[in-house]
């Protein structure tokens, strides 16, 4: 059973991993917990849905499965964006020099405003993922791993690297570096600190679409509701591993579905959800900096 | 104002012609994030839609302009022109009458919504201790509430404690619940309280919804008593009225008082400058404790109230939504302001009641609301304190 849960675990880790590097990457620039990120996790999900249903109607799907699976990526994953983009432009971008409070309460506001969105026009009940994937799978000590799942785990790996190597080798990724140091030493040195952001949202939004298609696809069933409290796990990911941190986000979510899942196995499952919050707490109580983060200067 | 309208009318042109483009374009982006969620017919709706308010907006755009900044100086007569100590005094005992004898004038369901805003009017009011007074922002303001609401239902249906027993422990118990969460709050700034607030909130509501042996779980605890009420026999609707506008007037009358006590300015301080008041001799740690405690202690007030009206409570009255739109009366209202908070709250309530049709867009306007409110007014609608600080950004 342990390596079952494990698995389970991984694969959840690896969606929060996700969703939580949008956080910490808004987080690392604009010190801005971006509360709508889990909308746009969610709107990623029915995205994936409803561009899969597009392909399965126009006879795409059965000409070539992979060719509408990765069209309903791209497409998914370009929307959110778009939507990403959009949320900046309209929710922060006003507020980018209000007290603190504002953004925080603009940004409730428009997670509030997304979800409402998607139930008026897509309805109150769930929607769902058609199976695609065979059942079968790896076995590993006596557990298994489904083909989804490894696939769910590998592409995740492969966008977190890839991220990892955007930031580290790129131009960009080093205005995006010195933009999270110090806004304004930025700007005077010639980076286009407007850029960067929408470049961080847009980044972001994407890995957050990605997500909610696997999620749709792991799940097989979305809701309007879900991006609430898979957006409040991924903020924990993020904490967890020490906010405005890449690496540490990844670790985090992979930790927290560990937690999560070993959690519902051994301990109970009706209280899944409250083992995030937990963590949560415990984590801001003891280390409010994250595992991984050294010291956190509190700024006055 | 009138010079540099006919200095350069060419480049003028041509701005206002690209403005205009830019406009558009921005419709058409609208419609395209529509496009997959709605299909084609309602994205095309939507851009010629947009299209033309936009266009509409900008040919009206001077005429608003003038507008806003006539309502900009009357709303600032009108706070100049506060009415002198006995008129308002008079003013208030009358609305005071019009209150009292309302339930024999109005219509039960009317009488009912009144009740409902009573309840929000305590919340907001307690709310405001915390976010308007002391400047924390507090997420999980719903788990007081519930706190306060299940404590009565509990003690009422398990121990067969009268109403009026049992308000003293339910405020009680979520002033003290309002503590347990101030503790994080002794340690964290800004954004990872809201963040604990918030968590603290959804473990309240888990365990509601997950211990079915003592709350019931999913299905709430139905079967809670009516008080009595001295005696006195007016029918359960008119009852419930008279005690939520005692609640009522009791929430005013002490918020207002405190607000004005060493407490209140303390709070006010910690706000203002944190550091500041510190320095200045504020114990900042313990008048943080006391905001949460004294606002939630409210929240356990209108939670008895509600479970009183409602005979029945369940953890789906205490969802992370009910905090953020108690929050919204208070941001709607203006922050730190009493009688903001209260028309936010009055606002919030009748609206949706009166607008039946639109109900179904409701939240969707909330958001956008809060949104609209955080950029063209932080103040709120009666001007709390939103405004003067944008000019010292803290860090």
């Amino acid at each position: 059973m342990f390596f079952q849960q494990f698995i389970n675990g991984l694969t959840v880790g690896s969606v929060y991993a996700l969703i939580a590097l949008g956080y910490t990457m808004v987080y690392g620039i604009l010190e801005l917990i971006n509360f709508a990120h889990g909308e746009i996790y969610m709107l990623g999900a029915y995205l994936g849905i409803i561009f899969f249903g597009f392909f399965t109607l126009t006879g795409l799907t059965s000409y070539s499965l992979s060719l509408s699976l990765a069209l309903t990526i791209i497409l998914s994953t370009a929307f959110c964006s778009a939507y990403g983009m959009t949320v900046e432009r309209i929710a922060y971008r006003p507020l980018r020099n209000a007290p603190r409070l504002s953004p925080l309460i603009s940004a409730i506001g428009m997670s509030i405003f997304l979800q409402n969105y998607v139930m008026l026009t897509q309805g109150a009940t769930d929607k769902v993922f058609p199976h695609i994937f065979s059942t079968g799978g790896f076995t590993l000590f006596g557990a298994t791993a489904t083909h989804l799942q490894t696939v769910i785990i590998l592409f995740s790996l492969v966008l977190m690297v890839s991220l990892h190597l955007f930031i580290r080798r790129t131009r960009m990724g080093k205005a995006m570096r010195a933009t999270a140091q110090d806004r304004i030493m930025a700007s005077l040195v010639g980076i286009n600190v407007d850029t960067v952001i929408i470049v961080t949202f847009v980044i972001g939004s994407g890995l957050a679409a990605v997500a909610g298609i696997m999620v749709a696809m792991y799940y097989g069933l979305v809701n309007y509701s879900i991006g609430y409290m898979a957006g409040i796990k991924a903020f924990t990911a993020a904490v967890l591993g020490g906010i405005g941190s890449i690496p540490g986000a990844m670790f985090g979510g992979i930790l927290l579905g560990l937690v999560e899942s070993l959690g519902a196995g051994y301990i109970s499952t009706e209280y899944k959800d409250a083992y995030a919050f937990m963590v949560l707490i415990v984590i801001l109580l003891i280390r409010p900096s994250g595992i991984f983060k050294k010291s956190a200067e509190e700024k006055v | 104002m009138m010079t540099g309208t006919g200095e350069y009318p060419a480049k003028r042109k041509k701005l206002e012609v690209l403005n205009r483009a830019w406009f558009i374009l921005a419709a058409l982006w609208f419609s395209l994030l529509l496009l997959p969620f709605k299909g084609l017919k309602p994205a095309l709706i939507l851009f010629f839609v947009l299209s033309a308010v936009i266009l509409f907006m900008q040919y009206i755009a001077g005429f608003v302009r003038v507008l806003t900044a006539r309502l900009h100086a009357l709303t600032g007569r009108f706070k100049a022109v506060s009415l002198s100590h006995t008129t308002s005094l008079t003013v208030r005992a009358s609305f005071l009458a019009v209150l009292m004898v309302l339930p024999f004038l109005a219509q039960d369901y009317f009488l009912d919504v009144v009740v409902l805003t009573g309840i929000y009017i305590i919340l907001a009011l307690g709310l405001n201790v915390i976010v308007g007074f002391t400047g924390l922002l507090h997420l999980g303001f719903a788990a007081s509430y519930a706190i306060g609401a299940y404590t009565y239902a509990l003690l009422n249906t398990k121990a067969g404690l009268g109403f009026w027993y049992s308000l003293p422990v339910c405020a009680g118990l979520a002033a003290l619940s309002g503590a347990v969460i101030a503790l994080p709050a002794l340690r964290l700034k800004g954004d990872y309280l809201a963040i604990v607030t918030l968590g603290f909130g959804e473990i309240v509501r888990l365990i509601l919804n997950n211990w079915d042996t003592f709350t019931g779980g999913p299905n709430g605890i139905s079967g809670i008593a009516v008080p009595y009420f001295f005696g006195i026999t007016i029918g359960r609707l008119g009852l419930h009225y008279y005690i939520t506008l005692m609640a009522v007037v009791l929430t005013y009358v002490v918020v207002k008082r405190v607000r004005r006590s060493k407490t209140g300015r303390a709070w006010i301080a910690i706000r203002e400058d944190e550091v500041c008041a510190a320095t200045m001799g504020v114990n900042t740690m313990r008048y943080k404790l006391y905001a949460f405690a004294f606002g939630s202690f409210w929240a356990g007030l209108a939670g008895a109230l509600f479970a009183v009206k409602m005979q029945f409570v369940s953890p789906e009255s205490f969802t992370f939504i009910e905090s953020v739109l108690i929050l919204c009366m208070v941001i709607l209202g203006g922050l730190g302001s009493i009688p903001g908070v209260i028309v936010g709250a009055i606002i919030l309530v009748m609206l949706p009641e009166v607008l039946r049709e639109v109900q179904t867009y409701r939240m969707l306007a909330l958001g956008a609301g809060l949104i609209i409110m955080m950029i063209f007014r932080p103040q709120g609608l009666l001007g709390g304190w939103g405004d003067e600080r944008r000019e010292t950004k803290d860090e």
